[in-house]
């Protein structure tokens, strides 16, 4: 068969990149609080300890909080960029979009650190919102290379024809160009919720008192005892992921199949 | 008319791009740019007590540069950076190219999308669960114990460089793999025909046209693999042991156990350089693969 043995190592590949998702659930039902086999019984009780843990429910409550607020702003951004970077010619345009893109690449310490001294040099007080502003930062890269595919594959054609039919650039924009990226903008709504609800560095420098999620689970492996319900809760996040990424996905295919364009694949 | 008004829209080009990118511009300048350029006028000052003394020193640097603890921890998170994006652009090319080329194109989204997922799952869970699979009595060692390979525990696969390394390569699998399966797409298969039409191996066609058609996806992967593992924090923090502490560990400490800015800032700056510094030589190395053709 042709590529045989490729296809023998893309799966053990794919083995080793599922690893720790696949031992995520066996801990998470198995009724022992030491993380280790043999397994020892099967048990739902880490569910229903998870439910019951107030430090938990808050920083839920936080980190849905952020990674909404984060996940509007970047996308919002996020528009603005792609539509610069794809319809128009400036000065400074690699320049500028080289700073906007710089998070992707950038350690996310350095982002920490640097947003802390400037906002303790400042006055302002580590809050919910000081872990926003660093999200938005870091998720704006990935909206843009979403929003941009969705925005590149647009027909110029059709915008001057509403131009020439007497609409206006606000109303060409909301009445041809949105709905055409409507996918891409969901797609992008969802990927960035999911980075920033996952995000641990910039919320552990930036958050002040209040944890988020990340935070809150650093803070439970400290505590062998504490690392069972982790491992339930880290499964329906889990879960919860695969659920926001397949739906992302199927709004980006659809939006690059609306607009016309080719499908060069992935979130990349 | 209508034409006029398309042709007037048109002639400020310029202006309306700058217009439409000023917003993220705007909030990247002010929340990414000013930040950046803080810590580095931060590394130049010195912690006094209770405030920062503002005169301009470089005993920061001094310090960050000849002291033996921090020159070797910064060492060996240009080590861990190193070897971690070798193994991982390593494993990651054949994959790249057993997606573009084996795959039948209708199943190459779902291929990508199924080697995406892992990466977008809780990260410090993630992080978590290696040092259950390398731990004394983790997944390796109780597998190998029980198939009889081994009959004492290896020691030497958790809470050193090692586990630093299997840990971030399983973290940084995807961005290897996507540049250069991005890179490999856009090969003219026309020419691997002719290559093997003119009488070259199957092998050779591979060294003599496709790998350098896709040295610029592999030049990717290997700056966005290296300039982040270099400056991660939780995986040397959880399976790293004191052993494999890196850079990142480091400037954590300075800033909020120490709270000595300025030091914190000069070991983060001198890590950006470095980073900097080797990018740029390794780009230089393989300035020849990125002329795109025009020669």
């Amino acid at each position: 068969m042709k590529g045989g043995w490729f296809k023998v190592y893309a799966i053990g590949y794919l083995v080793f990149l599922y690893a720790p998702i696949i031992l995520l659930p066996m801990f998470a039902f198995n009724d022992a609080t030491i993380i280790a086999f043999p397994l020892t019984g099967f048990s739902t009780r880490w569910f229903e300890e998870m439910l019951d843990k107030p430090a938990l429910t808050i920083a839920v409550k936080n980190s849905l909080f952020i990674a909404v607020t984060a996940s509007i702003l970047s996308t919002t951004l996020g528009i603005f960029a792609a539509r610069a970077s794809t319809r128009y010619q400036f000065p400074m345009k690699a320049g500028l979009m080289g700073l906007i893109m710089l998070p992707l690449v950038l350690p996310e310490i350095i982002v920490a650190v640097s947003l802390l001294v400037v906002l303790l040099g400042l006055g302002v007080s580590l809050s919910l919102w000081t872990v926003i502003l660093g999200h938005v930062l870091i998720c704006t890269p990935f909206c843009i290379a979403i929003l941009s595919s969705a925005f590149q594959s647009l027909d110029q054609s059709l915008e001057e024809a509403a131009y020439d039919l007497g609409e206006t650039a606000a109303s060409t924009f909301r009445l041809i160009i949105l709905p055409l990226v409507m996918p891409g903008i969901i797609s992008s709504l969802l990927i960035s919720f999911t980075i920033s609800l996952d995000e641990f560095i910039i919320a552990f420098f930036l958050a002040g008192t209040e944890p988020t999620l990340p935070v809150y689970i650093f803070s439970q492996f400290r505590f062998p005892q504490a690392v069972p319900v982790i491992m339930a809760l880290g499964t329906v996040l889990v879960v919860l992921s695969i659920v926001l990424l397949t739906i992302a996905e199927y709004f980006r295919r659809r939006g690059i199949a609306k607009s016309g364009g080719k499908d060069t694949g992935g979130f990349l | 008319m209508g034409q006029s008004r398309w042709a007037k829209l048109r002639q400020t080009e310029g202006a309306n791009g700058l217009l439409m990118i000023s917003p993220p511009a705007v909030y990247a300048i002010l929340l990414l740019a000013a930040p950046l350029g803080t810590i580095i006028l931060y590394s130049f000052l010195t912690d006094g007590y209770l405030e920062i003394i503002r005169t301009f020193t470089f005993a920061n640097y001094i310090e960050a540069w000849t002291n033996d603890l921090y020159r070797s921890v910064m060492v060996r998170s240009l080590g861990v950076a190193m070897t971690v994006t070798a193994v991982t652009v390593f494993l990651a090319f054949p994959i790249a190219y057993f997606v573009s080329f084996h795959v039948a194109p209708s199943k190459k989204s779902l291929w990508l999308f199924l080697i995406t997922i892992p990466f977008w799952t809780s990260y410090l869970i993630r992080v978590f669960l290696w040092k259950v699979i390398l731990g004394y009595n983790g997944v390796v060692n109780s597998g190998l114990i029980g198939i009889g390979v081994i009959d004492q525990p290896l020691d030497f696969i958790l809470y050193n460089v090692n586990s630093v390394v299997i840990t971030l390569a399983h973290a940084y699998a995807p961005f290897a793999i996507l540049p250069i399966f991005v890179a490999l797409e856009k090969i003219d298969r026309s020419l691997l025909e002719a290559g093997q039409d003119l009488g070259e191996s199957k092998f050779m066609t591979f060294l003599r046209v496709t790998l350098p058609l896709a040295m610029p996806g592999v030049i990717a992967s290997v700056l966005i693999v290296f300039i982040p593992t270099i400056g991660d924090y939780v995986t040397p923090q959880l399976v790293g042991g004191p052993e494999g502490r890196m850079v990142a560990n480091l400037i954590q400490l300075q800033y909020l156990k120490l709270d000595n800015y300025p030091m914190g800032s000069a070991i983060a700056v001198s890590a950006m350089v470095i980073v900097t510094i080797v990018s740029l030589i390794f780009v230089g190395l393989n300035r020849r693969y990125l002329r795109g053709g025009k020669r």
